[in-house]
């Protein structure tokens, strides 16, 4: 779908790398160029027109975000660097000041390293536990695992939506049902799911979420932390500086505005905002359930064909998503990944970010596919052609 | 013909290097040194031992998850090392890294290692190249130093 719309596809190559960002459709780069061509100028400070415009087009993106995670309030969405960023001043801001020595977090072992280093280093600080949902044989993450795992000393539970490794969709509405219930505090990572499926924030009564703009077609440098707006009014700053005080004075009285402008300390990424909004409006124009359909059906065609060629193992055959994980027999990942290249399929080899599951998998390194929107049909038959060649592999990667 | 000319004749050495590595496997045995050696820009990443007894290199052996260069690499620096005493040993080693960086070097000194000479002109793979180069050579510094 919408392939015209993507500079990056006019090169002769299959993207199949967009669990680790996606590509940027015209509308977003030209909204950016926009910004720096025509209205530059600082927010929240100035008084002439450009500066009036851009602090319009900022400030639009904040509703544009809460619609599209249906919060119930603009002051719930923070701005960020990204979901690393995000996933920090989660932990950093809001557990460190109220966690206890012994309290226990729960993630799993597919969690990326942004959601598991924070809370080992936590653990390290004041003593709180973190461990692991147990995966089921397929490495996902069930209702019943995590009901499992859950004893009175825990007190956060800290999952992502869908896994970018295995892909699969966790079923956030009844987790979240079980938190609330259990007065568990519940914090989502976001990064693989907006932009794929919908989310709803309250519907799953998440408490805090992270995501990152360049993964959904916008761009690097931006992305959001949605907390519930009671939780913010208790989380610290872990940037002070212009923008976000009331005033201060030499005797050290100072005063912090409120969130989210409390955690925007300094120049935001003005731009960036201003590219992730739209971003949004460009998914939105697609619709998200069309985009889950379109990465369903490539997925199931590309099983398919993939199990027809005997020295493929595959490792997540049944997630709903646009993720496969793969690799030859006997071949390291990275030397199919260069022979790929050599094929302009551009895909990605290593233990993406989750080091920790390869316990599960029995193996540290995979090779993976991610499709997107602007994946097609021809795409997979021209990767499965590659597959089907790889017997000359070392051929061309030695 | 020799190896340096017979293309397909080196990737049969370097596959079956790759395939069937020598001295994978580390042992349990404090006479051996121990390195674990990994690069930022790639996932190869490899454990190797070393036992010196007077000043002969005895041993190397290796372990890890690594691509068909490195891991080749590894294999073919190891059957090259062992029975040299260290001088002769460094002098490979500083050989092999020229050749690696298109540097001067000497190919009688390297014998089966040239499989590896126009590596060069695959910049992305010349770090898989020496990483079992800088383990070894870190070993033998530490072991300079005690
Ligand atoms: C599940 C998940 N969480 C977090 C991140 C981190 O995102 P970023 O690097 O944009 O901060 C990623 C990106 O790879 C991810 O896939």
């Amino acid at each position: 779908m919408n392939r015209e719309d993507f500079p990056m596809l006019r090169q002769d190559i299959v993207y199949f790398d967009n669990g680790a960002t996606t590509l940027k459709p015209q509308c977003v780069i030209d909204k950016m160029v926009d910004y720096y061509s025509n209205y530059t100028s600082n927010i929240h400070r100035g008084d002439y027109e450009a500066a009036i415009r851009t602090n319009k087009e900022y400030d639009g993106v904040r509703e544009l975000v809460r619609e599209f995670i249906k919060a119930q309030k603009e002051s719930e969405i923070v701005f960020t660097k990204g979901s690393t960023e995000a996933l920090n001043m989660i932990v950093f801001g809001y557990f460190k000041n109220i966690l206890k020595k012994g309290d226990e977090v729960l993630i799993d072992k597919a969690e990326h390293a942004s959601n598991v280093l924070p809370w080992l280093i936590l653990q390290e600080e004041i003593g709180i536990k973190v461990s692991c949902i147990s995966l089921d044989e397929n490495y996902e993450l069930t209702v019943s695992e995590v009901k499992k795992s859950i004893s009175d000393k825990t007190k956060v539970i800290a999952i992502s939506h869908v896994s970018n490794v295995v892909g699969d969709i966790r079923d956030v509405q009844s987790i979240g049902r079980i938190c609330q219930e259990k007065k568990i505090y519940f914090v989502v990572d976001a990064s693989q799911a907006v932009s794929h499926i919908p989310v709803n924030v309250v519907e799953s009564n998440i408490d805090f979420l992270a995501f990152s703009g360049h993964k959904m077609m916008g761009p690097t440098g931006v992305g959001v932390l949605y907390g519930k707006y009671d939780l913010l009014l208790k989380m610290k700053p872990l940037e002070y500086g212009g923008g976000m005080n009331q005033f201060f004075e030499e005797d050290g009285t100072y005063e912090l505005k409120l969130p989210p402008i409390r955690f925007e300390a300094g120049t935001p990424p003005i731009a960036e905002v201003i590219g992730l909004g739209e971003a949004i409006r460009y998914i939105n124009q697609i619709g998200v359930e069309k985009i889950h359909e379109h990465e369903m059906k490539l997925k199931k065609y590309l099983i398919q064909e993939m199990e027809k060629i005997e020295n493929v193992i595959l490792y997540n055959k049944t997630s709903e998503s646009g993720i496969v994980i793969f690799n030859l027999d006997r071949v390291f990942s990275q030397d199919t990944s260069i022979y790929l290249n050599h094929y302009h399929i551009y895909i990605r080899a290593g233990n993406h970010c989750t080091k920790m599951l390869k316990d599960d998998l029995k193996i540290k390194n995979t090779c993976r596919i991610s499709m997107y929107v602007y994946n097609t049909k021809e795409d997979v038959d021209r990767f499965i052609e590659a597959l089907k060649n790889s017997k000359d592999i070392f051929k061309i990667v030695i | 013909m020799n190896i340096v000319e017979d293309k397909e004749l080196r990737r049969e050495i370097i596959v079956d290097n790759y395939q069937h590595p020598m001295n994978r496997g580390l042992v349990e045995d404090s006479t051996y040194l121990k390195e674990n050696t990994n690069n930022e820009s790639c996932i190869d990443n490899l454990d190797m031992q070393l036992k010196v007894v007077n000043d002969k290199i005895e041993d190397i052996r290796f372990d890890g998850e690594a691509c068909a260069i490195s891991t080749s690499a590894t294999s073919i620096l190891i059957r090259s090392l062992i029975g040299k005493d260290v001088m002769t040993a460094r002098k490979i080693l500083q050989n092999y890294r020229n050749m690696i960086e298109e540097g001067e070097y000497d190919p009688e000194l390297l014998g089966e290692l040239v499989v590896y000479d126009e590596l060069s002109k695959q910049p992305n793979r010349i770090k898989c190249a020496l990483l079992p180069y800088q383990a070894i050579c870190k070993m033998l510094n530490r072991l300079d130093e005690s």
